[in-house]
């Protein structure tokens, strides 16, 4: 099978680093015009829900962390094993550079949960709430990964064992969370009742979508700004870099 | 399949050879039990209740102990190459190694768990379904503890490292072997963690192996 | 057992120890009844390449072959032609002598008489005593043994005679003359390469 010239393309370090300075600029600027303009809306425009008051406009926030935390953690197991199978380099340095960003959305997660526990269950934390425990455990897998990297010289041999921890990882994420979910509902109903109705009302779904989309591309764009560092890193003394910084150009 | 048996054999040999590190994490385990309700008013309804909860912790914990018998002490001593060309597949010759050390480390703390549990107040007829669901969790454990071992095995320092690379995926069994105790405990059927305890030993049995023996392959490198 | 003709080749192969690269496009080829002697001052990539070689580490750059297949893809089944043993015993120290060859050969699948081989390395009275108590010495002997029940087509040795007594080092060349008459190969890492060189000896300089 013949492979496209662009699939190779992606394998090469200088075609990347190129290809990410041109395109990150512009999903930065997509990411952040998207939350501006949703955090005006959901902040400023839309309406007041009546369950929970103008407690619940965290909701433009919260759950966009966490669902990137998650996707996060998909993607750098994706990549890993990419990495891992075909032995591309490219792909572990896609990995590395999902972690701290994911392990940082993930942290968010915890804290706007807990910004937004306090005024609605009156505690800052709840051990006995899925989602809760869940995010924490996805915490300690971002923390597990690397730690497990740090502790290795090698940077090839750190890429390959520590691909082997995100998929072993990604296969147990659905597993753990099923499982945290499981034992909750043995000792109480749901905590949150507003946010497992479905049926949200547009004016809130758009903003809601908005704040989604653009925590998405400031993911992405975060990536791809610390994919380029990675590739520098990476390349050290490789001829393309040296001409390029020559050049004064990055 | 001849050469899992031979790699079984050599490692039970091993291990019962040196007792005193089988002995060890049994001790710990003990002693950790022992000090819990130290920290605890000295009162009985509060070990009832958290009685299970600390029994699988500590057996959780204590079983992150002997993992250097697994692989650490073999690429020490250069024979983990040896079994790596051996010519078997090398996922058997870990499965083989992982059992030896379920069979050497899970197996005498299952026997020991039901004697404390009973000192916790954990009713008699609920010791059958405590000693099931941890003879089902546990080679689900040793699977990922052995996995920590692997990932680790070209470390020189890698004990402070494990405990966060597998405690968080040990959740699940946490969760599952508690709950089919409690259950058991207040008269309940415990059937349904304990079928999910199963699920999960098969995944790790079937999947685990594989991933083990890559991290051995690059650790090695 | 029809027996392929046996050929170990290396084609522009670098070697690599850790994110350094010690050597680039080593070739050479060899053939049954052939012995190659690695030879190079300390760290020149000796024990790297006999890694290599015997598929525990991956090629970085080129190719390594044990008749046209690639070393890291030899199916289990015929890893039993080759044997490596590196500059470790690879004995455990609480099983006896007897106990570690008996382990060696059973995961080699091959049956267990060795009697004479442990007159012949002088381990005769040592059989039951545990190799924690052996000297470096016993232990080479020990770990000789090992390599030798494996019963392998290619040998793969990172200096075989460190350690030994005059006595040892002949018995070695003695295997080593036997083995590639019968149509053996051998590479062998040395820093001694006067102690085993013969005529038809493949000297690869790092």
């Amino acid at each position: 099978m013949k492979l496209p010239r662009w699939f190779h393309m992606l394998g090469s370090p200088p075609h990347v680093y190129a290809l990410a300075g041109r395109v990150s600029p512009w999903i930065g600027a997509l990411g952040c015009t998207l939350i501006v303009v949703g955090v005006g809306w959901g902040l400023g425009f839309a309406p007041t829900d009546y369950v929970q008051s103008e407690v619940y406009r965290i909701i433009y926030i919260h759950p966009q962390t966490a669902y990137v935390s998650m996707q996060a953690y998909v993607l750098l197991a994706v990549a890993a094993g990419i990495g891992f199978i075909w032995r591309i380099k490219l792909a572990h340095a896609v990995a590395v550079s999902a972690a701290p960003i994911g392990a940082s959305f993930t942290f968010c997660a915890l804290v706007t949960g807990s910004i937004w526990g306090a005024p609605t269950w009156g505690t800052f934390w709840e051990w006995g709430d899925p989602r809760i425990m869940f995010e924490l455990l996805l915490l300690f897998l971002f923390l597990g990964y690397m730690a497990l990297r740090a502790a290795f010289d090698d940077r090839d041999k750190a890429d390959r064992v520590s691909a082997i921890l995100g998929v072993v990882g990604v296969v147990n994420v659905p597993i753990i969370h099923y499982s945290v979910i499981w034992w909750t509902t043995l000792h109480q109903g749901p905590s949150i009742t507003g946010l497992d109705d479905p049926s949200i009302d547009s004016s809130m779904l758009w903003p809601f979508l908005l704040m989604m989309f653009g925590f998405m591309f400031f993911f992405f764009w975060l990536l791809l700004e610390r994919l380029r560092a990675e590739i520098v890193v990476r390349e050290q003394g490789a001829r393309w870099l040296t001409d390029l910084m020559a050049g004064g150009k990055t | 399949m001849d050469l899992f048996a031979t790699v079984l054999k050599r490692d039970l040999k091993l291990a019962f050879r040196r007792w005193s590190e089988l002995a060890n994490p049994l001790l710990f385990f003990l002693v950790v039990t022992a000090i819990f309700p130290l920290a605890l008013p000295p009162s009985a309804p509060e070990l009832e209740v958290l009685g299970t909860g600390i029994l699988w912790v500590a057996a959780l914990l204590s079983s992150l102990l002997g993992l250097d018998g697994l692989f650490r002490n073999d690429a020490d001593d250069g024979s983990l190459e040896q079994l790596l060309l051996s010519p078997a597949p090398f996922s058997i010759v870990v499965l083989a190694k992982v059992v030896a050390h379920w069979i050497s480390s899970a197996v005498p703390l299952v026997g020991l768990v039901p004697v404390v549990a009973l000192s916790f107040y954990l009713p008699g007829d609920a010791l059958g379904v405590l000693v099931v669901a941890l003879l089902l969790a546990t080679p689900t454990i040793s699977i990922l503890v052995a996995l920590g071992a692997a990932l680790t095995v070209s470390l020189k320092n890698a004990a402070s490292v494990i405990g966060l690379l597998i405690l968080p995926l040990c959740a699940p069994l946490l969760i599952f072997g508690t709950r089919a105790t409690d259950f058991a405990a207040h008269g309940e059927s415990a059937v349904g963690p304990l079928y999910l305890l199963a699920a999960l030993a098969m995944l790790a049995i079937s999947l685990g192996p594989i991933a083990i023996a890559a991290a051995v392959r690059v650790g090695l490198e | 057992m029809n027996q392929p003709a046996g050929v170990l080749e290396a084609r522009d192969v670098d070697v690599w120890r850790g994110e350094r690269c010690l050597v680039r496009g080593l070739s050479f080829a060899l053939h049954a009844g052939q012995m190659a002697l690695v030879v190079g001052p300390n760290g020149a990539g000796k024990t790297s390449l006999l890694r290599l070689l015997a598929g525990l580490a991956p090629c970085v750059a080129g190719r390594i072959t044990w008749n046209s297949v690639a070393v890291l893809d030899v199916p289990p089944e015929g890893r039993g032609e080759i044997v490596y043993r590196g500059h470790l015993d690879a004995l455990k120290k609480d099983l006896t002598v007897e106990e570690n060859i008996a382990f060696c050969a059973a995961l080699r699948r091959q049956p267990h008489g060795f009697d004479g081989l442990l007159a012949a390395l002088g381990l005769r009275e040592l059989k039951d005593r545990q190799v924690r108590f052996l000297s470096a010495g016993q232990r080479r002997r020990t770990g000789l043994a090992c390599m030798r029940v494996a019963a392998a087509r290619l040998w793969l040795l990172d200096e075989p005679l460190t350690n030994l007594d005059s006595a040892g080092r002949d018995t070695v060349r003695g295997w080593l003359e036997e083995h590639l008459r019968s149509g053996g190969l051998a590479v062998v890492a040395t820093h001694e390469p006067g102690e085993l060189a013969r005529p038809g000896t493949i000297l690869v300089e790092l």
